[in-house]
């Protein structure tokens, strides 16, 4: 009967190839990037960095940022069922650095070639 | 329970993970959209036409508390998706105001910032730098203000429905793109407002 109750119960998670949806997860999540958010915006008002490495800085501070989003936030796994979500995923991935990395490089070589 | 039931019911199980998996891919297409706009903003960043920079026009306390308004969003979001698995309808409702709110906060700081900036006489007509900076925030923007306006029409559809499988299915797919365009916005300031003001 308990399992009768389950098969209905419309409110009950349905995961779809993610991990499952918790508080601990999400307020993790939360209080993760509240310091990564300051950490960048603080490095950037107090420049005690070299320009250089507050570029690294950032892109370090914002991937990692990232990265929590979707483990947290998202839910992604790497899980047999979860694998359909991550592979497009990985596979978009690829795709952005191709074309912001392409396009960057590209036209820094016009740029250069026409000064 | 009889066979046939399962077998029904495995199917809907099937139909909907297709359907999100779809909802997924859009998203994933959606990323491509953003990265093109991204690499076009970073091409054309320096060409202020002798006008002002991103860093001379924008604030980042303001920046600050956008960034802090659509986190908070993405979180309360989280919290109306427990409270919809623990079957508290009203609890949902709330949740979902609280995450309206914060989003709506965040919209309209950035029209106000765009205002601004085009009483003063810097609109994407000024320079290609300017150009570039609308197009990637507006389409942001633009996206978050859909979002919402999907948010109003589930809050209308739980109130007549109430907890049902679709709109737990809805609610799901709402709550990727949500989370999608929170992660959006993280390269958003780090490379438009912070690695622009360096």
């Amino acid at each position: 009967m308990a399992n009768h109750h389950d098969h209905h119960d419309h409110a009950a998670e349905k995961q779809y190839g993610t991990s499952p949806k918790t508080l601990k997860a999400y307020v993790a999540g939360l209080i993760l990037c509240v310091i990564l958010t300051l950490a960048s915006f603080h490095i950037v008002e107090h420049r005690t960095l070299s320009n250089l490495e507050l570029f690294v800085a950032l892109a370090a501070l914002a991937i990692v940022q990232f990265v929590v989003q979707v483990v947290c936030f998202l839910r992604l796994n790497a899980s047999a069922e979860g694998r359909w979500n991550l592979m497009p995923f990985l596979f978009s991935i690829v795709v952005i650095a191709i074309l912001v990395g392409g396009s960057l490089w590209i036209m820094y070589n016009l740029n250069y070639n026409m000064v | 329970m009889t066979t046939q039931a399962l077998d029904h019911h495995d199917h809907h199980h099937d139909a909907d993970s297709m359907d999100i998996f779809g909802f997924w891919i859009y998203i994933m297409s959606d990323c491509i959209l953003f990265a093109t706009i991204f690499a076009v903003y970073a091409v054309l960043y320096t060409n202020t036409y002798g006008g002002p920079g991103i860093k001379e026009l924008t604030s980042l306390p303001y920046v600050l508390g956008e960034t802090m308004a659509l986190l908070a969003s993405s979180f309360t979001y989280g919290m109306a998706m427990l409270s919809l698995y623990k079957n508290k309808k009203s609890q949902v409702m709330m949740w979902l105001m609280i995450t309206f709110l914060f989003g709506a906060t965040f919209v309209y700081m950035e029209v106000n910032e765009f205002i601004h900036m085009y009483l003063e006489d810097h609109s994407w007509q000024s320079s290609a730098a300017l150009s570039a900076f609308f197009t990637l925030v507006g389409t942001h923007g633009a996206h978050v203000s859909m979002g919402l306006l999907w948010m109003a029409v589930m809050m209308i559809q739980l109130m007549k429905f109430g907890i049902t499988p679709a709109m737990n299915r809805r609610l799901t797919y709402l709550g990727l793109f949500w989370a999608f365009l929170d992660i959006v916005w993280i390269f958003v300031y780090t490379v438009v407002y912070l690695m622009g003001t360096i």
